[in-house]
């Protein structure tokens, strides 16, 4: 079991709602982006003098550009129908990590300065001045939200705290207090192309890399292409599926799907990141940016579609904003929605019989399989609603024989978040991290208790890296947690390639 | 024309212009605000049609309330249907003739309000002994829920107990629309049931109250969920691209 310097959270066999414990986490803070991570995406460096007029300039100016914020700030009645959905409160007990307790940190601050009935009464209306200690409990608690819209499931009026932690960040990088996690990785897609930081020429020697041990693996030529102009997919994916298991084996997947379908494909060095932490900082303008450098790289390398790998917050990006944000996509093939999912071209081609499974290659492994929340409740895949949820099972089912489902209050659209997204990866907040996977583990102790389930998979970069690091403290193992892909790649038959001018032939002749 | 039966004749032109302008200008406000980003909580429907019967189960049913908890949910739906079939019922002081579906919705009305008192008592206990659902109520939330419960009771009490001249009633305010108030009755209960009603449409559209109009205007409920077959762009978005 990994050291942990707090209490890890004691799963239990039922979902049990703890009794409110208010402070517990009152002392997690993400580190504060330094000024040389605010300046390239447009922030002030520090927190300035007159920041609480500059946050409620800000906020007012958010108020008449988000209509979700106004109707969300303005509409909630305090049912209480939330304050048991969110992780990090089942996995803290502490009351500002209910939905409501969060949304209310900025609602106090709206209704003092933005009703009438918070100006002329506020201790009535709970409405509270915009002090200090109030910006200091936001930098907390809205660095305690993973935007995983469980809450707005729940909420009779479908308010998504997501929406509000969004605005909150966006207020507070707007006065010079950003978080280093998200502001840091965002400056690195600007200079150097994703998240990671790893430029043109290490992606081509991993790329090398990865082709040789498929060859030397499977006896057959499978390409991992980068920069190829020309080629007809182009394929954006996390930097993570470059470098780190278990995400690199999808990778490996993505490639030998796209080998069987016979189309050409590549990654692009410039928009080697599928993931948008802008939209984790709320802010429009630097997700638009970010989002530009797919549309830059699509036209530079003339492709005719684009495909996404495994990725959650960034398949929401992708599927929900992407046409907003650097649409529209005309120059593309429009037989092909605009962006693909990695599963949807998986799928069709299963669907197509196109591919062919050895299911006993996982036969290893009792399946079972994690919806991760930006896939589950902000996106879809393929037609119809909630295909988002019956495409990847799909695809487990078609390449593995043991394949069972977690509870259903914690899967589908009811799905807990790992306790790691929305821009809250990072070792500063472990504590949170671990405590906010709490029910997620605990459904998945649940399914290896009963059906002895091994390994859980997951389409998501997030999800595994958090897995990978928190399962640990849970007594589980690291590699519990699998990609998506990786259980097509173990199955997947492979056509041996001819030699290049036979195929450049049959090109030809299919052409 | 009696001091009571002006003050009242005023309070009610306030009341009623309080709610209608306030209501107005929220409602305009949430239609101009735009909302830039397609952000509808998933498996959304996809068709408009769709999104128009998503939103009627929401307003008649409190769907995701019942998934969220189900007993919010049956006090809250007690009380807003018991609500529902009590405002139909005082509709007949405001016709004349009386439609004959309000003159057939009368006894249930009763009923009305007698599920409307016993939903908000449910909700306001709630308040107490859950301790997520107290540490989240601040005082105004206690005082709707009392203005609310006082109104229904004052209600129900000159139904059985203390009876008014409701045709007296009925003609101050028919007599509001010609601006012609007739005298009201000055039973101290039915002063008190009317004050409360004017006080809940005053505090209308500053409260929470706005959860009414705001249901409507939700992004995660109210939109299609096809950002990928069409683009969808605010205008403020849209000048970013001219930049």
């Amino acid at each position: 079991m990994a050291k942990a310097t707090f209490e890890v959270p004691e799963l239990s066999q039922y979902l049990d709602v703890p009794p409110v414990t208010p402070q517990t986490m009152a002392h997690s803070k993400p580190f504060v982006a330094k000024p040389e991570f605010q300046a390239p995406l447009g922030f002030p460096g520090e927190l300035m003098d007159d920041w609480q007029e500059k946050a409620l300039d800000k906020m007012g100016e958010l108020l008449g550009k988000y209509r979700s914020l106004r109707v969300y700030l303005d509409s909630c009645v305090k049912c209480g129908s939330c304050t048991d959905k969110c992780h990090y409160y089942l996995g803290t007990k502490d009351p500002k990590n209910m939905p409501v307790g969060r949304q209310d940190l900025m609602r106090k601050v709206y209704r003092r300065y933005f009703t009438l009935a918070g100006k002329l009464f506020p201790k009535l209306v709970g409405a509270e001045d915009f002090t200090k200690e109030v910006l200091d409990d936001w930098y907390s608690y809205y660095h305690q939200c993973s935007q995983c819209r469980r809450c707005s499931v729940f909420c009779p009026y479908g308010i998504d705290t997501a929406e509000i932690s969004m605005a909150a960040r966006e207020i507070m990088d707007s006065i010079g207090v950003g978080q280093k996690y998200c502001n840091e990785i965002i400056s690195k897609v600007y200079t150097i192309g994703n998240n990671l930081g790893l430029p043109g020429p290490a992606l081509r020697d991993t790329l090398e890399g990865l082709e040789e041990d498929v060859l030397d693996d499977t006896g057959v030529a499978v390409r991992y292409p980068i920069d190829e102009v020309g080629a007809e997919i182009l394929l954006v994916t996390p930097s993570a599926d470059f470098f780190a298991e278990p995400h690199v084996d999808g990778l490996i997947g993505y490639g030998k799907v796209f080998h069987e379908a016979g189309v050409s494909w590549t990654l692009s060095s410039h928009a080697s990141e599928a993931a948008n932490f802008g939209m984790f900082i709320g802010s429009y303008e630097n997700m638009r940016r970010v989002a530009q450098r797919i549309r830059e790289a699509a036209i530079q390398l003339k492709v005719k579609r684009i495909v996404f790998g495994e990725c959650g917050h960034a398949w929401r990006v992708a599927y929900s904003f992407l046409n907003t944000l650097a649409g529209p996509w005309d120059f593309l093939d429009p037989r092909y929605p605009v962006p693909q999912h990695i599963c949807e071209f998986t799928y069709d081609l299963i669907q197509e019989g196109k591919l062919t499974f050895d299911k006993g290659e996982n036969d290893d492994k009792v399946l079972t399989y994690h919806d991760s929340c930006n896939v589950a409740r902000a996106s879809r895949m393929g037609n119809t609603p909630g295909g988002q949820f019956e495409i990847p099972r799909a695809i487990i089912r078609a390449t593995c024989n043991h394949f069972y489902d977690m509870d259903e209050d914690t899967i589908r659209d009811r799905t807990f978040c790992c306790g790691g997204g929305g821009g809250l990866l990072t070792d500063d907040l472990m504590e949170l991290r671990v405590k906010g996977a709490k029910p997620r583990v605990e459904a998945l102790n649940n399914v290896m208790l009963e059906k002895g389930v091994t390994h859980m998979a997951a389409i998501c970069a997030i999800c595994k890296s958090q897995f990978t690091k928190v399962l640990p403290y849970y007594g589980m193992e690291m590699d519990q947690i699998v990609s998506l892909h990786q259980l097509v790649s173990n199955a997947i038959v492979l056509t041996p390639v001819l030699d290049d001018e036979d195929d450049e032939e049959e090109a030809e002749e299919a052409a | 024309m009696s001091f009571l039966t002006m003050v009242y004749a005023y309070l009610y032109y306030f009341a009623a212009l309080v709610l209608l302008a306030g209501l107005t200008f929220k409602v305009t406000q949430y239609a101009r605000t735009p909302a830039p980003l397609k952000i509808p909580t998933t498996p959304a429907p996809t068709t408009r049609s769709g999104v128009v019967f998503r939103m009627t189960r929401e307003v008649v049913l409190f769907e995701s309330l019942f998934r969220g908890n189900k007993w919010t949910w049956i006090f809250g739906w007690i009380f807003h249907f018991g609500l529902f079939l009590v405002t139909l019922r005082h509709l007949r002081y405001f016709m004349e003739p009386v439609w004959l579906p309000i003159e057939l919705v009368q006894p249930f009305g009763i009923y009305g309000g007698m599920a409307m008192v016993v939903g908000l008592a449910g909700l306001w206990a709630r308040r107490f002994f859950v301790d997520r659902v107290r540490y989240i109520s601040s005082p105004s939330d206690h005082l709707i829920l009392a203005l609310l419960i006082a109104i229904g009771s004052t209600g129900l009490l000159m139904k059985f107990v203390f009876h008014t001249d409701v045709v007296a009633v009925k003609s101050f305010f028919i007599g509001l629309y010609r601006f012609d108030p007739q005298p009201l009755p000055g039973d101290p209960l039915l002063l008190l049931h009317l004050f409360l009603v004017a006080a809940l449409m005053i505090i209308f559209p500053y409260s929470k109250l706005l959860h009414a109009p705001g249901l409507f205007f939700s992004p995660s409920r109210n939109q299609v969920d096809n950002p990928r077959e069409r683009r969808h762009i605010a205008p403020w978005a849209k000048r970013l691209e001219q930049e």
